[in-house]
């Protein structure tokens, strides 16, 4: 009956696993935006960042050098990976998307498509 | 009772709910409170022979950090800068302000019997990691059988 939720993915074998959504900070400038994500305790290697046609999603796992048999006593941080997409709009260029991680901090750089820059049209007097 | 001046607003909302809740199961908790949801997150762990905590402090520069171990009281305090937009572009629109920015401390709990002399500190991928072994009092033995 409902054809939007079937075409959502049901199948538990299929499903992504459940993740933390990582607290993003988006600033957009004339030329692109910017994107922040939180992801502590991401290594590079542990990283996915994807785009599929407008779509970017940030995708990493956990990974802690943890004593082995310690037990959990407390826990805040309780999945061991974070996931969260974005759409993206069509003045933005996907081709020239550039990513850096440093001390769990991804950066995200998203330029504006060359038709999308701001132009300053000059009006000449007739 | 509290009522959010902005009922809309799913978080304020949220907040209420848990207040309710804690109060409807007459929960009763530690005097220095939950601590959820803070910055930076933790997760304690321990082991026999020592307890790890992890701060989840990610974008600060670790030579800014306090960490501090005062009478078996753990303290991490530091300081996060906001990600500033480029100040020459006055143009900048910030669309989703969700990091934390600010002074931050955080405290925990240790155990009693820790031995503060041997309290190490590590940061990596923006997660600090503080380990402390247990006094050697205190850490199982084996008894040998004459």
């Amino acid at each position: 009956m409902n054809t939007l939720t079937r075409t959502q993915d049901n199948n538990p074998a299929t499903r992504p696993e459940a993740a933390l959504l990582p607290p993003v900070d988006v600033i957009e400038d004339s030329t692109g935006i910017t994107l922040y994500a939180d992801l502590p305790g991401v290594p590079r290697d542990k990283l996915a960042l994807r785009i599929e046609g407008d779509q970017l999603t940030i995708e990493g796992e956990i990974a802690l050098a943890v004593t082995p048999g310690m037990e959990s006593t407390h826990a805040e941080v309780t999945l061991p990976r974070y996931r969260r997409a974005f759409t993206l709009s069509k003045e933005l260029d996907a081709g020239k998307v550039s990513a850096e991680l440093a001390q769990g901090v991804l950066r995200v750089r998203i330029p504006k498509a060359d038709h999308a820059q701001p132009r300053r049209i000059e009006v000449r007097v007739a | 009772m509290y009522r959010s001046l902005f009922p809309r607003d799913l978080f304020a909302e949220l907040d209420r709910l848990q207040r309710d809740m804690s109060g409807a199961f007459d929960y009763s908790p530690a005097i220095r409170g939950l601590g959820r949801g803070g910055y930076p997150a933790l997760n304690v762990g321990s082991t026999s022979t020592g307890v790890e905590v992890f701060a989840f402090a990610p974008g600060i520069d670790p030579a800014t950090l306090d960490i501090q171990l005062d009478r078996g009281v753990l303290t991490i305090a530091g300081e996060r800068g906001a990600a500033a937009p480029a100040a020459s572009d006055e143009k900048a629109t910030l669309h989703i302000n969700e990091r934390f920015a600010g002074r931050f401390r955080r405290v925990v709990s240790m155990p009693d019997d820790i031995d503060p002399a041997s309290v190490t500190a590590e940061f990596r991928d923006g997660v600090v990691r503080v380990a402390a072994q247990r006094k050697a009092a205190a850490q199982p033995r084996r008894i040998e059988v004459q």
